[in-house]
């Protein structure tokens, strides 16, 4: 449902401003998202100065930075830290992206951090992606095919070639959360991340299940709440094309009504 | 579809912020744009059609129409409207491109999203300037 304001639960009050380091030259000041579940009190957000002749050079870094030497409590989820768990995905500078390969040189001023938009929050920039993760195991992204085939289920470099730009994403849900739509209706609409997914499945020549994926997904919401805003294609950290796959999609379903 | 886990925790917790905090993307804005002028069509249809049924009434009904529609409000209302038709246009021929998978890419969605801007005011001033032309 469209609601333009947060709940009063989630509206943001100014939080603590953290003392700058000792003896820094460089600093960059940044503003992040805080939410305790401990407490009763609403998210705020708090000032932290990082020293960046002391630390790399992406977002990444210098929040890890602040979770070593200035406040221990900063909770977000990061793992891999060069772009392919999608683990650190997040609202960065107004845009969602992955802190690791963000580097703090695309920034001007003040870089401020948020959580991933219109999700609950479990803890600061932790985000719940349980909704997320089952419109992705409702698209069924696995092969169906015939089993028990008595040869490798072959694939030409032709056939092949038509995953790339779907199968490399990492489900850092970047997509999905910046996605209008998706924040009003993520109850009823698969989102551009799932139904990128249910493209690369459709996509795939040894898969057998085409008809059943469109029929899934051949619906005024799960995929028609796509209305081109096109910030999922904006926000994908690997460059893929989610809003491009859905048009695609939609067109499959089309040709499929009218044949 | 979709549940959330029921526990106590998942009820409470609080909605991160989108709206206030996303940046403003050129096609976020211009798909915004395309719902209200969309909207606002509703009203303007209405007054077009009031032009008609003025029209079809008679002259001295269309004489009051014409009258309401050269006061500075009616004018300036008149004007957006044109405006609204032409962005609203543009807007549907950008998305009939879009559902066809044409003009994507980086560059061909922000030359169509800044287009529709820019040529639905150009196409609202290059009409009344003729109109003023004509007299």
């Amino acid at each position: 449902m469209v609601e333009f304001t947060l709940p009063k639960n989630s509206v943001i009050g100014e939080g603590k401003v953290w003392p700058k380091p000792d003896g820094a030259t460089a600093l960059r000041e940044f503003r992040i998202y805080r939410y305790d579940p401990d407490t009763q009190n609403n998210p705020r957000i708090d000032t932290y100065f990082v020293d960046i002749s002391d630390c790399g050079p992406m977002v990444l870094d210098a929040i890890i930075w602040i979770k070593n030497k200035i406040d221990s409590t900063l909770t977000f989820r990061r793992s891999c830290r060069e772009g392919i768990c999608g683990s650190c995905s997040m609202n960065i500078d107004g845009a969602n992206t992955l802190a690791c390969i963000k580097g703090m040189d695309q920034i001007e001023g003040v870089i401020k951090l948020y959580p991933l938009p219109h999700m609950g929050v479990v803890k600061d920039l932790v985000p719940d992606l349980t909704i997320f993760y089952e419109q992705h195991a409702a698209i069924e992204p696995w092969l169906h095919a015939a089993d028990d085939p008595k040869t490798e289920r072959l694939q030409s470099p032709a056939e092949r070639a038509k995953l790339d730009g779907l199968y490399e994403c990492i489900l850092c849900a970047c997509c999905s959360t910046s996605c209008p739509s998706y924040w009003w209706n993520s109850d009823q609409y698969l989102g551009p991340a799932a139904l990128l997914q249910a493209h690369r499945w459709i996509s795939d020549s040894r898969d057998e299940a085409t008809d059943e994926r469109l029929d899934y997904i051949d619906d005024t919401f799960r995929l028609y709440r796509c209305h081109t805003i096109m910030n999922c294609t904006k926000a994908c950290p690997k460059h893929l094309e989610p809003a491009k796959a859905i048009a695609e999609l939609k067109n499959l379903a089309i040709a499929r009504s009218q044949s | 579809m979709a549940k959330t886990d029921s526990n106590d925790f998942a009820q409470k917790r609080p909605l991160s912020p989108h709206l206030s905090v996303y940046r403003p993307m050129m096609t976020m804005m211009m798909s915004i744009a395309h719902r209200i002028t969309g909207v606002a069509l509703y009203v303007g249809m209405a007054v077009l059609g009031l032009f008609l049924l003025g029209a079809a009434l008679g002259s001295s009904a269309f004489s009051l129409v014409s009258w309401l529609g050269s006061g500075f409000i009616g004018a300036t209302l008149v004007f957006l409207i044109t405006w609204a038709i032409f962005h609203h246009i543009l807007g549907g021929v950008r998305h009939a491109f879009w559902d066809r998978g044409l003009y994507m890419d980086p560059k061909g969605r922000e030359f169509l999203a800044l287009g529709t801007l820019i040529g639905g005011v150009a196409m609202t001033v290059i009409l009344w300037t003729a109109r003023l032309l004509v007299g």
